[in-house]
């Protein structure tokens, strides 16, 4: 079946109950997510360990299938062919055939994909370069690190030039230079052109990163939209500010204004409690000829937001599969 | 062509796999032994090389089809690697063929070794070689087809361990399911249809032995040879279109 092929992902109402344990138990881990993500677009899909981030991108990889529910990548129903060429998909804490060499590897996935020869050579060389790892081509894949694993992973996912690149938690696991590479590599990504939907529980790299967000909780879709929209809406709009040489006397006056004063010698950080109050606040501290250092309205993180968002919706806990 | 490709990298797997080096040494220094052990007998040592020869190719051989084999699926699914080749333009049921033909081929280069470390034992001793060696060899390669194959279809839905269990089982039920026939021939008409059924049911291994016929320098017709390879055959497709159907369903997680 085909649908609107404006998304290059869409799923509606699409859900997975696995059966656990002996007696099969019935365990909801996607409940209903409904997901749209555009061409040319970062999409991060965010949540807690255990949320159903890994089974919905499984679903939509045709690794596992929905229960109910359905979705479709550049429109076309799951598991055909011809999107599947489309597409690139970096695992979870990949495991890979570690008897293989990096070069052996690429050969290896490009050959699903009919590629042979010369040109198949080149790319290779191409993505070993890009993702930093030419050094490392006659190399047995048992020998990487962590983050050299991750980035042949990501190679690998890019070896048929997809027009999507799916990235199941790229950046868990890998030290902060490990992070920023990856980071990098995603920013290139959507500068070529290309869609990224990739999972993380890392919320700061998503407010980097992504233009739009999703954020799922125990399966359930608990926000979805543009991160600035998001962080707008989240926000409590306070306000920080940093002031030299404020006297005693002009600290009274300020202290009704404020949420939170903290000393360090002649300096302080005043933090407003809204946005109404800067007039009134820089009006005190011009009075009593104090200097102002900065002044920055504090936007809110995702992590705010996503933290608000798990306190909102705590339910009695279940097991997840 | 994507079947070959994965049935390329699953040679070169088991080519990197020291288990299957360390049950080749083993088979070879049997093979070896042999000779050694024909000497403590009386007049008949050119069957005993042959039965011991023969005996060991057949052994170790499914050795390697059961522990090599088993690691084919259940293993690509417990390591995750099967994750990145599902998401790829690749049917399930190629994955599978893939696997099979990789170890196949595996299993055809390591028969022939064996098979030329048994037939330098047989020269080395002046021990005549007749064309049923290589009927007989035949025939141990199609038995490890079909017990590949059985592998290959516990692993799509139970663990590697279990897989290995339940492939051992088969193969030394399978060499005795000429017994079952018998048995149900006394029993009433319930308890043979039952035993008939499993009969049926189960590959009967013993029909792949020919090292009786090597070693008593017995005759097999070729319409008989073409029915046991044909047998072969179809036990081997209906279990692997068996195990594409449960890959099919399978939810990998």
């Amino acid at each position: 079946m085909t649908t609107n092929s404006e998304f290059v992902v869409q799923t509606e109402q699409l859900s997975k109950t696995f059966r656990v344990g002996f007696w099969g138990k019935k365990v909801t881990a996607v409940d209903g997510i409904n997901l749209e993500v555009r061409p040319g677009e970062v999409f991060g899909f965010l949540g807690p360990n255990g949320a159903g981030k890994t089974t919905t991108l499984k679903m939509l990889m045709g690794l596992i299938y929905p229960t109910s529910g359905q979705a479709w990548l550049f429109g076309r129903g799951l598991g055909d062919p011809q999107t599947k060429a489309r597409l690139g998909f970096l695992p979870e804490s990949p495991y890979f055939y570690d008897y293989l060499t990096s070069r052996e590897f690429l050969g290896f996935y490009g050959h699903l994909f009919g590629l042979w020869g010369a040109g198949l050579d080149k790319r290779i060389d191409e993505l070993l370069d890009l993702v930093g790892m030419t050094h490392a081509k006659d190399l047995q894949l048992r020998k990487f690190s962590k983050g050299m694993l991750q980035r042949v992973g990501i190679a690998q996912a890019l070896i048929n030039d997809p027009e999507l690149v799916v990235l199941d938690e790229p950046m868990s696991g890998l030290d902060p230079i490990g992070r920023k590479e990856v980071r990098d590599l995603i920013l290139r990504l959507k500068e070529s052109g290309k869609t990224v939907l990739f999972s993380s529980h890392i919320l700061h790299d998503a407010e980097v990163l992504c233009d739009r967000v999703a954020m799922i909780l125990k399966g359930r879709l608990v926000a979805c939209g543009r991160v600035n929209d998001l962080l707008d809406q989240g926000a409590n709009h306070q306000v920080e500010l940093v002031v030299d040489r404020l006297t005693p006397e002009g600290l009274d006056h300020l202290r009704p204004l404020t949420d939170k004063v903290v000393m360090q010698g002649d300096r302080m950080l005043v933090v407003l409690k809204s946005q109404q109050q800067v007039g009134g606040a820089l009006e005190i501290i011009r009075a009593a000829k104090a200097s102002l250092v900065s002044l920055n309205p504090q936007k809110g993180s995702l992590e705010d937001l996503f933290i608000r968002e798990v306190e909102g919706h705590r339910r009695p806990p279940e097991d997840r599969a | 062509m994507k079947i070959l490709s994965i049935a390329l990298n699953t040679f070169r797997e088991n080519l990197r796999d020291k288990l299957l080096y360390n049950l080749l040494v083993f088979a070879l220094l049997m093979i070896g032994s042999s000779v050694v052990l024909s000497r403590l007998t009386l007049g008949e040592f050119h069957r005993l090389i042959l039965d011991i020869g023969l005996g060991s190719i057949n052994f170790f051989g499914v050795l390697i089809a059961i522990f090599v084999g088993i690691g084919l699926v259940s293993k690509e699914i417990e390591k995750k690697t099967i994750y990145t080749i599902v998401s790829k333009p690749v049917a399930r049921y190629q994955f599978l063929l893939g696997k099979y033909l990789g170890l196949t081929i595996t299993l055809f280069v390591n028969t022939v070794v064996m098979a030329l470390g048994l037939l330098l034992v047989l020269y080395a001793q002046g021990v005549p070689v007749e064309g049923m060696l290589f009927k007989a060899l035949a025939l141990i390669f199609v038995e490890f087809m079909v017990i590949t194959a059985v592998a290959l279809l516990f692993s799509t839905f139970t663990s590697a361990t279990l897989s290995a269990i339940f492939t051992l089982a088969m193969y030394v039920i399978g060499h005795l399911t000429a017994d079952l026939k018998v048995f149900g021939a006394k029993m009433d008409d319930l308890s043979r249809g039952i035993l008939d059924g499993i009969y049926y049911l189960l590959p009967n291994l013993e029909r792949f032995n020919l090292k009786g016929h090597v070693v008593h320098h017995l005759e097999v017709s070729g319409s008989d040879l073409t029915l046991i390879v044909a047998y072969g055959a179809t036990y081997t497709a209906v279990v692997l279109f068996t195990a594409s159907l449960i890959f099919h369903r399978r939810d990998f997680r």
